[in-house]
C-alpha cells in the first residue's frame, strides 16, 4: 500500500464490507467455535463442562505433541534451506527471452497446479522400489530404499517431494523479481567488469529482497501446515517418523473426536505460525534498510 | 559546454554499444542447468502418465521403462463410470464459482485499500493475510458443523464459500498491487469528466487492470483446485471433489493403480490449460503483491 497522500475517507469501509463479511463467515465464526471447544470438556452436545485452560496445559506438556512440533520445525527449516537457494539459482539460470520463455514458465508452474493428494500419489508411485522409477534407480545403485519401512527413507521422500512441489513457487517469485531489474544496472556492472558472481551478489540479490520475503513467509507457513502430501505417501509413518503437527492434530480431532484438546491444539498451532511469520517479516524488512 | 556534454554522451553510448546485448552476462551452463531441472520436474509426472496407460497386471508385474502393452482402459473407466466423471465436474464447478465469487468481493476492497486511508485500514489488511496462516485442520470440525447447520453441506456453493477463506485475502493482496500501479490522476480526471464511481469503475478502471484480474482468477482457481482437506470434509456425494474420489480407489482387490494414475493425470489437465492462457502474467502476479 503506497502511502503517498492518499485521501482519508471512512466511507471506504463500505467497499471492504463484502470482504469482511465473507471472511467473518469463513474464518471468524469457525475460529470462535474452536475457542469454545478449547475451554470445555465435551461429552455430548448437551453435556459440557467448563475446564478453563486445562487443555492448553495438557497439550503443551504432551510428549507426542512436543515431538511433532520439533519434527515440523525441523522439516520447515530444511525446506527453507533447500528451496530458497535452489529456487533463486534456477531463476537466475532460467531463460529471459526467446521462445523458450513460455515453455519454461509452464513447465515450472505445472507442479503448483496439481491437487495436493495427487502430488502424494505421484510420489507414492515414483518412490516405490518395485514399480517406481525413482525407487528403482536407487535400488539399482545399491541403496536399500523403502519409504514404507525405513524412517530416514520416509523423511527423505517427503522432503524431496516438497522440494519438487514447491521450489517452483520460489523460482517464479525470484524470476519475477529478476525481470523487474532495469537493464541499465546490468550494463553498469558490465562496464565495471563485474564477474557473474558479483553481479548476482551486489545487483540481483539486493533487488530480490521483496519477493524473497514473500517466498520465505509463504514457504514457512505452508511447510509448517503440510498435511495432505505426507498423509498420502506415508500416513505419518513409519511409526511417527513423518507425523507432522497437522497430521497429529487431525488424528486427535477427527480420529479420536477429542474436541477440547483438538481446539486448544489448533489455537496454539495457529499462534505459533503467526508469531514465527511476524518475526520473519520484521527481521527481513528491517535488516539492510 | 553543450558540445562537450554531447561528446561525452556519444563516448558513453559507444562504450555501452560494445557491451553485448541481453540483460545478464549469460553463464554458458545456465540453459543446461535449467532444462535439466525442468526435465527432473517432469519425470514423476511422466511416470504417472506411463502408468496410466498400462494394464494393472503389468504395473504390478514388474518394473519396465517403456510400457509393453498400451491400453486406454483406465481412461475409459474414468469417463464411463459416473462417479468419476461427476466428481471431476464437481471440482471444476466449485473451483470456478469460488474464483468468480472471490474476485467479486475482493475488487471493491482492493480498490479501497489502494485509494483511501480509513480507520483501521492497515490492521484490516494484515488481519486478512493472517487467515492464510490458519492450518486447514483447525477448521475441519467447525466447518462441518456450520455448513451442515445452514444447509450448505455437500453443495458446490458450500465448498466455493469455504475456499474463500484463503482465496479472498490472496485476491485482495494481488489486486491491490495491480491497482496501486495505476496513477490516481486517472480516477480524478474521470471524476472531472463527470463519470460516476460505478461507471468509471466499469468503463475505465476494470479494463485497465485486466491482466490483474486474469492473474487473480488464475491463483484463485489454482488454490481451490489443489485443496482437498476442507473440500472433502464438507462434501459427501453431490459435490464430492475428484481429489476425494481418488482416495477411495482401494477396494478388496487392492489399489487400482492404473485408474488412480489415469485420474491423477486428468487432474493436471485443467491447470495446464489455465497456465497456458496466463503464462505471461504468472510471474508478475506474485511480484506485485505486497506483504
Amino acid at each position: 500500500m503506497s502511502e503517498v497522500a492518499k485521501p482519508k475517507n471512512n466511507r471506504a469501509w463500505f467497499l471492504v464490507l463484502p470482504v469482511v463479511v465473507s471472511v467473518a463467515f469463513t474464518a471468524v465464526i469457525p475460529l470462535m467455535t474452536v475457542v469454545n471447544f478449547s475451554v470445555q470438556d465435551i461429552f455430548s452436545p448437551d453435556d459440557r463442562v467448563w475446564v478453563g485452560l486445562e487443555w492448553y496445559r495438557t497439550i503443551s506438556r504432551d510428549p507426542e505433541v512436543r515431538a511433532a512440533f520439533v519434527r515440523t520445525l525441523l522439516f520447515s527449516a530444511q525446506v527453507l534451506l533447500v528451496e530458497i537457494p535452489l529456487g533463486v539459482a534456477i531463476a537466475v539460470a532460467m531463460p529471459k527471452r526467446g521462445i523458450g520463455v513460455p515453455f519454461a514458465l509452464v513447465v515450472v508452474a505445472l507442479p503448483l497446479l496439481i491437487p495436493w493428494n495427487v502430488v502424494g500419489t505421484i510420489w507414492q508411485i515414483f518412490a516405490r522400489g518395485d514399480i517406481g522409477l525413482g525407487g528403482w534407480v536407487l535400488r539399482r545403485l545399491g541403496v536399500d530404499f523403502n519409504y514404507a519401512l525405513d524412517s530416514t527413507d520416509a523423511w527423505v521422500t517427503v522432503l524431496v517431494m516438497d522440494v519438487w512441489h514447491w521450489t517452483p513457487l520460489v523460482v517464479l517469485l525470484a524470476y519475477a523479481g529478476l525481470r523487474s531489474i532495469p537493464d541499465a544496472y546490468y550494463q553498469a556492472a558490465r562496464i565495471d567488469g563485474a564477474s557473474a558472481w558479483s553481479t548476482f551478489r551486489f545487483i540481483q540479490l539486493p533487488r530480490l529482497r521483496g519477493v524473497l520475503t514473500i517466498a520465505i513467509l509463504l514457504r514457512f507457513m505452508d511447510s509448517f501446515m503440510i498435511y495432505t502430501e505426507p498423509f498420502v505417501v506415508t500416513g505419518g509413518g513409519p511409526g511417527n517418523a513423518t507425523s507432522f503437527l497437522s497430521i497429529l492434530l487431525s488424528k486427535i480431532a477427527v480420529g479420536q473426536f477429542d474436541l477440547g484438546p483438538a481446539g486448544a491444539f489448533s489455537l496454539m498451532y495457529f499462534l505459533v505460525i503467526q508469531v514465527v511469520c511476524f518475526v520473519f517479516f520484521t527481521v527481513l524488512t528491517r535488516t539492510g534498510r | 559546454m553543450a558540445v562537450l556534454t554531447s561528446r561525452a554522451d556519444e563516448r558513453t553510448r559507444e562504450r555501452v554499444d560494445v557491451v553485448p546485448a541481453g540483460p545478464v552476462r549469460r553463464l554458458p551452463w545456465a540453459p543446461v542447468v535449467f532444462w535439466l531441472y525442468a526435465a527432473t520436474l517432469m519425470l514423476p509426472i511422466l511416470w504417472m502418465f506411463l502408468m496410466s496407460i498400462r494394464p494393472n497386471e503389468d504395473i504390478l508385474g514388474g518394473f519396465e521403462l517403456i510400457p509393453d502393452h498400451v491400453t486406454f482402459a483406465n481412461y475409459r473407466t474414468f469417463f464411463t463410470d459416473g462417479t468419476w466423471s461427476d466428481s471431476y465436474r464437481n471440482s471444476i464447478t466449485y473451483t470456478s464459482m469460488n474464483a468468480v465469487m472471490s474476485l467479486v468481493v475482493a475488487v471493491p476492497a482492493a480498490y479501497a485499500f489502494s485509494r483511501f486511508r480509513f480507520a483501521g485500514d492497515k490492521h484490516l489488511f494484515f488481519w486478512l493475510l493472517t487467515n492464510r496462516m490458519a492450518p486447514p485442520a483447525v477448521f475441519l470440525l467447525p466447518f462441518f458443523q456450520i455448513y451442515s447447520s445452514v444447509g450448505l453441506f455437500d453443495t458446490h456453493l458450500g465448498v466455493a464459500i469455504a475456499h474463500m477463506l484463503f482465496n479472498v485475502p490472496l485476491a485482495v493482496w494481488i489486486l491491490e498491487g495491480f491497482m496501486s500501479g495505476i496513477p490516481r490522476e486517472i480516477d480524478e480526471t474521470a471524476a472531472i469528466d463527470g463519470y460516476s464511481l460505478p461507471r468509471f469503475f466499469w468503463k475505465i478502471f476494470l479494463p485497465m487492470i485486466r491482466s490483474g484480474i486474469g492473474v487473480t482468477l488464475f491463483f484463485c482457481f489454482m488454490f481451490s483446485w489443489v485443496e482437498l482437506l476442507i473440500a472433502r470434509t464438507i462434501t459427501s456425494v453431490n459435490a464430492k471433489p475428484i481429489a476425494a474420489q481418488m482416495t477411495r480407489t482401494v477396494s478388496a482387490a487392492g489399489v487400482d493403480w492404473g485408474l488412480l494414475a489415469a485420474a491423477g493425470t486428468l487432474t493436471i489437465l485443467p491447470g495446464a490449460v489455465v497456465i497456458w492462457f496466463v503464462r505471461g502474467y504468472i510471474a508478475k502476479g506474485f511480484a506485485l503483491g505486497r506483504v
